[in-house]
């Protein structure tokens, strides 16, 4: 407990006035744990990390934290992202977005980031629902599921985190949910470590405006649901094939090596001079 | 050699199809004019889809003194390298401005006044390079125009294109300036300055 | 037969022959500019075109394309925040995607430059024809209650001038400044001189001096203007769009809401004599002034030249500056005039600004074109004989 203690300490703000916005049971404060043991690991300094978070419950974490913060707009944090990496490559990025965030406003910018390979770690909190602004529908809703603004449940089809990040080039793609605290600790260590645009997923439960609209009669029930459907991909790929499509898988989907794009720019930019000389 | 002119307000279009080289040429013309005769030069151009196959222009107002308005209001001196562009653009050449044609494709002028030469032709059959007639056009323009050194345009040409094809450029322009000498000696003594 | 003269500046070295685009590249790299973030859109691209080309060559030049004119705005505050000196260009259509990053930038702080190529509009418009529709789009086009910078540009050698001016009053009043060129302004070519390193001053935002335990990043002071350090530079703070206390955290109490509101309106209020540019032509016994901005300024003063030939007392005041509106300069001017002539190149959006600082002295008569041609000498000229 005094390790802890003393991880909070560090690295969260004292002058931050508290209490903090998130709802009790949650999962976002477990991911900013895993997010502050990871980094602690790594020992980066508290100067070299630049937090930038969007808009929505996941974009409040930011501001509890002692490093380099920007909270941006709804959507957008990738972009910020890319201009504070672009400038100074030296700087640890760590984006940390919503589901509704990154994936319906800011679908677009999330796509070309992988593509682009900027050098960010991309954190997107995930619990299928816009829980700020009171419980509506994001694109990761599941489909049948009840939200303010799908009431007779939701007719489209959610995207899934993982295949459209590998869809769209990204060289590190992780999912864990905020159960599984180990490996979620283990793939952002990863992430962090690596270059280029590196994904972690983490399914976390908002019981307040999805989990009571959807059958959970306590947030309880909803860790339940992780401890039961979320697997790792071996034990999966152990399952008869009919009974997968019902799980969700966590683990490493996609680690691959490839130069990051400022590391591209600097490359360039040496060849420039080169030739110039 | 040509003695250097204070010029009061000269404006000029050139004016033909997209893809005749319309606008490196005026370009070219322009910098030509700015830099190494030192000129004020104002140089606008039409600028939309017709630049890619339709009419093209480039408009030239060139002065010894700093220029307010850029853009022409009565022409001095207007060059058409197509049919369409002499038919749309005659009406805007002022009261005693010249008229200068590609006469191997403008074949109905307006006016019995006019300078022609077959720039796009002479760029074809003298050189194979079709695309050659912008600087064939140049070549001419540098003998037409008083207050244009041929040397001015040949360092312009230089500086501002390709050096791939700095030789076939700088061989157009021979043409150019070389038939417009022999067909109209006397080009330079019809302009009247306002 | 003309005369025969000495011919002026016969090859300068430093001279080139070049588009309104490309000059403010290079007042933007004078200035030291050294990000662009950007998506093509005409009549602007040639600025994102060479920029692409220029800034890898310098030793920390980045140049980057966004997928979309909102992600090309956050990459610019991203990297204004992390200590570079940033910069955009675009059109009509990007120019409303922007506004929302540009009301974020006010919020936050942020100095930056967005240079706006105006096109005919609304919506697609008329993408390769000139107008000056998004005057008032530039003042208020973010929500909210804002002070910002506009400025604009008539002429070649005024692109490369306003681009340094832009970023000066950027960095030193930490506000997004936009920069509104016309299409034609932009897409003219003309001789412009490159000044000599030194021969123009340039402004870099101030940078906290105090150790980073005694910084408040966004503490009240005389200026108004709080110092700014790059990320990762020891002083930790958070950046915000919500309206946030002196330590940059999130509040709703009245009292620092108030605080906030009112130190970013006065930032800009207070310095109104340092941001305002206007040039005179024939001002000091006009009875009729022009007021004219962008490439319409150039027409307008042919014909108060051609106006002054046919004996009357015309003259022309060029706005540099649009916003913060140029009134004490103005005021000056307009107070022995019996009318104010307003053209451009929109159903009338200076021309409001001008009636509001007149109070009633003097007429005012509008001059509006928008069928994506420039306004011309003559109709200025002809306007200015009626009255």
């Amino acid at each position: 407990m005094a390790e802890v203690t003393q991880l909070i300490h560090h690295y969260l703000r004292h002058n931050k006035k508290f209490p903090h916005v998130l709802c009790p049971g949650c999962g976002h404060g477990i991911v900013l744990g895993s997010l502050v043991r990871s980094i602690h690991q790594l020992g980066l300094t508290k100067d070299e990390v630049v937090l930038v978070a969007g808009i929505g419950c996941s974009g409040r974490i930011a501001v509890y934290t002692d490093f380099n913060t920007v909270h941006t707009t709804h959507g957008r944090a990738l972009t910020f992202a890319t201009g504070i990496k672009m400038a100074n490559p030296g700087l640890k990025v760590i984006v940390i977005m919503g589901d509704g965030d990154a994936l319906s406003i800011g679908g677009n910018h999330f796509i070309h980031a992988a593509r682009r390979n900027i050098g960010v770690t991309a954190l997107i909190l995930n619990n299928n629902i816009y829980g700020m602004t009171g419980g509506q529908s994001s694109s990761t809703t599941p489909q049948d599921s009840v939200s303010m603004t799908t009431p007779f449940g939701q007719m489209e089809k959610s995207f899934d985190i993982v295949e459209l990040a590998k869809a769209a080039g990204a060289h590190y793609v992780a999912r864990s949910t905020v159960l599984h605290v180990k490996l979620l600790d283990r793939i952002i260590v990863t992430a962090l470590e690596r270059p280029g645009f590196n994904l972690v997923e983490a399914l976390t439960p908002c019981h307040t405006q999805f989990g009571r609209k959807n059958k959970f009669k306590t947030v309880v029930d909803m860790y339940k649901w992780y401890k039961k459907n979320a697997l790792p991909l071996d034990a999966l790929a152990k399952l008869p094939e009919a009974q997968r499509n019902a799980r969700v898988p966590i683990g490493i989907f996609v680690q691959e090596e490839a130069h990051s794009l400022e590391d591209r720019y600097v490359m360039l930019r040496s060849r420039l001079q080169e030739g110039a000389s | 050699m040509k003695a250097s002119m204070e010029l009061q307000r000269f404006e000029l279009r050139l004016s033909g199809l997209g893809g005749q080289g319309i606008l490196t040429l005026g370009k070219v013309l322009g910098a030509g004019l700015a830099i190494e005769e030192g000129y004020e030069v104002s140089q606008t151009q039409s600028y939309g889809p017709e630049a890619r196959g339709g009419a093209s222009r480039s408009d030239l107002v060139i002065s010894s003194h700093s220029i307010s308005y850029p853009k022409p209001e009565q022409l001095d001196l207007l060059v058409a390298m197509s049919q369409e562009a002499c038919n749309l653009y005659y009406r805007h050449l002022k009261p005693g401005g010249l008229l200068l044609v590609d006469d191997s494709l403008v074949k109905q002028t307006p006016t019995n006044i006019y300078w022609g030469l077959p720039f796009t032709s002479l760029a074809v059959q003298k050189l194979g390079m079709p695309q050659a007639a912008n600087m064939v056009l140049l070549g001419a323009l540098a003998h037409f125009l008083p207050f244009i050194q041929p040397r001015s345009m040949k360092k312009s040409l230089e500086r501002n294109l390709s050096p791939r094809f700095l030789e076939g450029n700088l061989k157009a322009f021979q043409l150019g300036l070389t038939h417009a000498r022999k067909k109209y000696p006397d080009a330079q003594e019809q302009w009247t300055f306002s | 037969m003309p005369s025969k003269v000495k011919k002026p500046n016969r090859r300068n070295e430093r001279a080139i022959f070049a588009l309104g685009n490309e000059a403010v590249v290079e007042g933007a790299l004078l200035a030291g500019c050294s990000f662009f973030g950007g998506y093509p859109i005409t009549p602007s691209t040639e600025i994102a075109e060479i920029m692409a080309d220029r800034l890898p060559r310098l030793d920390d030049g980045v140049f980057i394309q966004m997928e979309d004119e909102i992600a090309s705005l956050g990459a610019v505050i991203g990297a204004s925040l992390a200590g570079r000196k940033a910069m955009t260009a675009t059109s009509g259509p990007g120019f409303s995607l922007m506004q929302e990053h540009i009301g974020y930038a006010c919020m936050a702080e942020v100095p930056l430059v967005i240079v706006n190529v105006m096109r005919g509009g609304p919506s697609t418009g008329l993408p390769t024809s000139p107008a000056q529709g998004d005057v008032q789009q530039a003042r208020w086009g973010t929500h909210g209650d804002h002070p910002i910078i506009v400025l604009s540009a008539s002429d070649v050698h005024e692109c490369l001038e306003m681009t340094v001016r832009a970023f000066n009053l950027a960095e030193k009043y930490r506000s997004p400044v936009i920069l509104l060129l016309d299409e034609i302004t932009a897409h003219t070519r003309e001789k412009i001189t490159l000044p000599e390193p030194g021969s123009f001053e340039i402004f870099t935002r101030i940078k906290p001096s105090m150790p980073p335990e005694w910084f408040v990043p966004y503490e009240e002071s005389m200026r108004g203007v709080p110092p700014m350090p790059p990320l990762g530079a020891g002083y930790r703070f958070h950046v915000t769009g919500l309206t946030h206390d002196v330590h940059g955290y999130p509040t709703s109490r009245p009292e620092e809401v108030q605080n906030l509101m009112q130190r970013l309106f006065r930032k800009i209020d207070q310095f109104f004599y340092d941001i305002q540019f206007v040039e005179e032509t024939a001002c000091d016994d006009a009875e009729i002034l022009v007021i004219a901005y962008g490439c319409v300024a150039r027409s307008a003063h042919l014909a108060v030249v051609q106006a002054r030939e046919k004996g009357l007392k015309a003259g022309l005041i060029k706005l540099k500056t649009l916003f913060p509106f140029p009134r004490p300069a103005m005021e000056k001017l307009m107070q022995h005039c019996r009318v104010l002539v307003v053209p451009e190149m929109n159903m009338g959006q200076i021309s409001r600004e001008v009636k509001r600082v007149n109070n009633g002295r003097a007429q005012v008569r509008t001059l509006n074109r928008v069928d994506g041609q420039i306004i011309t000498p003559g109709q200025i000229l002809k306007l200015l004989q009626k009255v």
